[in-house]
């Protein structure tokens, strides 16, 4: 931390990166670089944050370098033994078939909803808006929960299918919906002016404008799927996640747990690759707030009472089943035998270890994101990429490597609340880095200086003055991997310490055994957990989106 | 500066709640003296009736950390001297013969390998079985008739039962099952059935569904173990009302009789108190609470008889297997091959 130096020091600008640094002459250039944000300034790195961001990084990249690790320690006979054999295909095309399937389906979903919400003179916008995203709020397993329990017959690819789409098509709603809200109406304007007909000018104009917004949400549904275990396990269709977590049941870590896991991996990240090409070419496309006219909204005039009936038809399907099903299954179980004190234990459990870990979460992604974006460099790149990985890791991988380890290396955190947190920092990290990095980048390190300035020391400063400035980033950070914690199953199960029971592990081990009435509090309870911060986080990207 | 107003509660809230978080997780105390930890793999709800018996009779608390056979079996082989685990409870003997194997159990004491018919204790006096469950072939009863029913469990791996029959192929129930039909009728032959069941079978979570689809009509058979059927017969019928029960017999593998066992780690800390949760768990009062409670599993020990519901286990014709010798990860390397894991 000393050397962060406020003040230019002499004897510190001549060895400035930039080549023949300006700062030899006009001294004050440093501060005037960082005001203007041009980036890169020739400042050090201050070696206590720089190890704790690091320790950061290497602590997210346990679980794929214990992947690659496992994989090269079993040999190359053995490990194709065990990943080419025909089980392994199967999962592949079941994976990929249900990835592809559900991509396709969440987009028509996902782009016509949004159209209708931005660009139509639909009636009840703002409510069809909270209802579009409000699926966001039931979990995956809790929704086909709700079909299973109801339509036994709702499972293979059709239903799971049906579920998975239901459950992720507002990932896809939610983007399209803020980018159609920036686009400038005068493009389309001038597609009319020239001639194209409003289809055309849709397809020509606004939908390739869409397209970065349109496949980051599918790389988003893509990595979701990927990493369900909940849902599809109940739906019997096997996937990698489901047969990992079947072998793990029948030989714990053993190797052909692992190598599965291993094949995943790798499907996750050339995921990960297309959506970080992604990104670079996402700058290309999308235009600037432009003006801040909004669009005018078509008139619906005949069609208005089908597309309302197909929204409500797709509102039932995603809330009305898995809701109207809990709450069938709520008033079977006869309320003398809700376990009142179980249910409150459990509550207590999620909500505890959620806000704990989304803490720590926020708390560790603050070092990597201050390095980030105060002092950009390629090592700060490196870092924060680095912690990307959770993103591409599902819950089932990260916690089969991190109970290998901790046995074999640190027994005495295996089975600690300690290493569940570690899982889910690792897990979440992405989601909350995002937030914290541009609350970080829109703190204008000039009203730092001025603190030091008028003598306010390094911690006052921080307290006083940065991180008010970012508390609403790491505000909606927290909030995010909160949700995510009290909603995940997979790691919970495999590195849950003994004699903790989550909402989710209770829920799971009920409707396991088929046992519908006693599992539903559970899931309404994670419902009404997640709903507010689901309900916040949407109007909080929504005026974001306006700004 | 409206956002900020807006999340502050948010932050507070969640800080607030951390720090219950913080103090509920002060009060596990994880070393007390007197406290064992089991590590169960038998259903929650049945041992967590008999372990309060135990602690009503005895004082002695117990922590329970909940799993699967195979899982808990391969966690207690890697954890190795460092496990917490006290006691291991399994559905299905493999998983016990897998812990032994790795000498992780104590000798259990003669008395308690007194109470248990000796069928049901490996030569080693290793762990003991405490509790038994039949393997049974529910069938829809609309569907079919007794006679079109097959002979023997090896049938339905047979072309003309392509799509009608199901199996819950992940569980540790079924692999025990197999590894009965291993212990039978050999390895390639077990090798070949699997190969059919695989084209023949539709697989589901657990047995409970299994018996499910076989009521709704989904499947017309599905081989499971016979306390889901008595259990949901019991309570509402709601799953099990259009489906019957086939034992089948003349030493067959599907008449297998399978063994849930009880261990004490040698790694155990507490070894008198872990002997007398075992001694407990197979001595009359545990075993009474076993055949009145609705888990519907056979009582075999102390001489209480099993729940008068059940089919009486002197009329099933199980074939004879020693305990000692159900060989787990083989199965799983079967099934592995046969694509069905």
């Amino acid at each position: 931390m000393r050397h962060a130096p406020v003040r230019p020091s002499p004897e510190r600008a001549p060895r400035g990166v930039n080549g023949e640094s300006p700062a030899v002459r006009f001294p004050d250039m440093k501060r005037m670089k960082r005001r203007t944000g041009t980036g890169r300034t020739e400042r050090s790195y201050p070696p206590l944050m720089l190890a704790a961001a690091v320790s950061v990084s290497l602590i997210a990249l346990i679980p794929l370098c214990f992947v690659v690790g496992y994989s090269a320690s079993i040999g190359p006979t053995e490990a194709a033994r065990l990943v080419f054999r025909p089980r392994t295909g199967e999962l592949l095309w079941n994976t990929v078939r249900l990835a592809a399937g559900c991509v396709l389906l969440c987009a028509v979903i996902g782009v016509s909803a949004a159209w209708l919400v931005e660009r139509s003179a639909l009636p009840g916008l703002r409510v069809w808006n909270v209802l579009l995203v409000a699926p966001l709020a039931i979990p995956a397993f809790v929704n086909s929960f709700g079909w299973v329990s109801l339509m036994p017959g709702a499972t293979g690819y059709g239903g799971a299918l049906l579920i998975v789409t239901l459950s992720y098509f507002p990932l896809v709603y939610l983007p399209v919906a803020a980018a159609l809200r920036g686009l400038d109406p005068a493009l389309e304007e001038s597609a009319h002016a020239l001639g194209h007909s409003p289809w055309r000018t849709f397809l020509r104009v606004v939908l390739p404008q869409l397209r970065p917004a349109l496949l980051g949400g599918s790389l988003l549904i893509s990595l979701h799927l990927l990493a369900e275990f909940g849902a599809l396990q109940m739906l019997r269709f096997p996937t990698f996640t489901t047969a990992i977590y079947d072998q793990y049941q029948s030989t714990f870590n053993g190797p052909a747990a692992n190598m599965l896991a291993g094949v995943l991996v790798v499907l996750c990240l050339l995921l990960l690759l297309a959506e970080l090409r992604l990104r670079g070419r996402a700058r290309y496309a999308r235009l600037g707030a432009g003006s801040a006219r909004p669009s005018p909204r078509t008139r619906l005039g005949r069609g208005t009472a089908p597309v309302l009936l197909g929204l409500g038809v797709l509102i039932a399907l995603a809330l009305g089943v898995p809701l109207g099903s809990l709450g069938y299954w709520l008033t079977m179980g006869t309320s003398s035998a809700f376990p009142v004190g179980m249910l409150v234990t459990t509550t207590l459990t999620s909500v505890g270890l959620g806000a704990a870990g989304a803490i720590l979460t926020t708390v560790i992604a603050l070092p990597v994101a201050w390095l980030c974006v105060r002092r950009p460099g390629r090592l700060s790149v490196i870092l924060e990429r680095s912690t990307y990985f959770g993103n591409a890791l599902p819950g089932i991988v990260v916690a089969l490597a991190l109970v290998t380890i901790a046995i074999r290396l640190t027994p005495a955190l295996y089975q600690t609340t300690a290493l569940l947190l570690t899982a889910y920092a690792i897990l979440f990290l992405p989601r909350t880095m995002v937030n914290v990095r541009s609350a970080l980048a829109q703190a204008p390190p000039v009203l730092e200086d001025v603190a030091h300035a008028l003598g306010a020391g390094r911690s006052a400063t921080f307290r006083r003055v940065t991180l008010r400035l970012i508390a609403p980033g790491l505000g909606a950070g927290t909030a995010l991997v909160f949700i995510a914690i009290v909603t995940e199953l997979t790691a919970t199960l495999l590195l849950a310490p003994i004699g903790t029971h989550t909402l989710a592990t209770q829920f799971w081990s009920h409707s396991d055994s088929i046992a519908y009435a006693a599992s539903a509090p559970y899931a309404a309870l994670m419902v009404l957990i997640s709903a507010p911060a689901t309900y916040l986080l949407t109007r909080e990207a929504r005026k974001g989106a306006r700004a | 500066m409206r956002r900020l107003k807006r999340l502050a509660p948010v932050v507070a809230g969640i800080a607030a709640l951390t720090m219950l978080a913080a103090a509920c997780g002060n009060d596990s105390s994880e070393s007390d003296a007197g406290t064992l930890t089991l590590y169960n793999a038998q259903h929650d709800d049945l041992v967590a009736a008999m372990v309060a018996g135990f602690t009503k009779e005895t004082g002695i608390k117990v922590d329970i950390r909940s799993g699967k056979d195979f899982e808990l079996a391969n966690q207690l082989v890697q954890e190795g001297d460092a496990s917490p685990a006290d006691v291991f409870l399994t559905e299905n003997s493999p998983a016990m013969t897998l812990v032994d194997g790795n000498g992780r159990f104590a000798k259990v004491d003669d008395e308690t390998v007194a109470q248990v018919p000796a069928q049901y204790v490996p030569s080693s006096h290793n762990w003991v079985g405490f509790a038994a469950r039949a393997t049974v072939l529910a069938y829809n009863s609309k569907a079919l008739t007794p006679d079109r029913l097959p002979e023997s469990i090896m049938d339905v791996a047979k072309p003309e039962w392509q799509g009608k029959v199901g199996v819950a192929a992940g569980g540790a129930d079924f692999q025990a099952i197999v590894s009965a039909v291993v212990a039978v009728k050999g390895e390639q032959a077990a090798a070949d059935w699997l190969k059919g069941l695989k084209a023949n079978a539709k697989i589901y979570q657990g047995n409970g569904a299994v018996m499910k689809a076989v009521n709704a009509g989904e499947i017309q058979a599905g081989v499971i173990y016979h306390y889901y059927w008595y259990k949901d017969r019991a309570e509402s019928g709601a799953n099990s009302a259009d489906t019957e029960l086939k034992f089948f017999d003349g030493k067959d593998p599907g008449a297998f009789v399978s063994i849930s066992g009880a261990g004490v780690l040698k790694s155990s800390k507490h070894q008198a108190q872990a002997q007398q949760l075992v001694k407990y768990l197979t001595g009359e009062n545990g075993q009474r609470i076993l055949s009145d409670s609705k888990a519907l599993e056979y009582s075999i020990a102390s001489g209480v008889p099993a729940n008068p519901a059940l089919k009486p286990l002197s009329e099933l014709d199980p074939p004879a297997i020693d305990v000692a010798t159900l060989n787990g990860p083989k199965v799983v390397e079967l099934m592995q091959q046969a694509g069905l894991l």
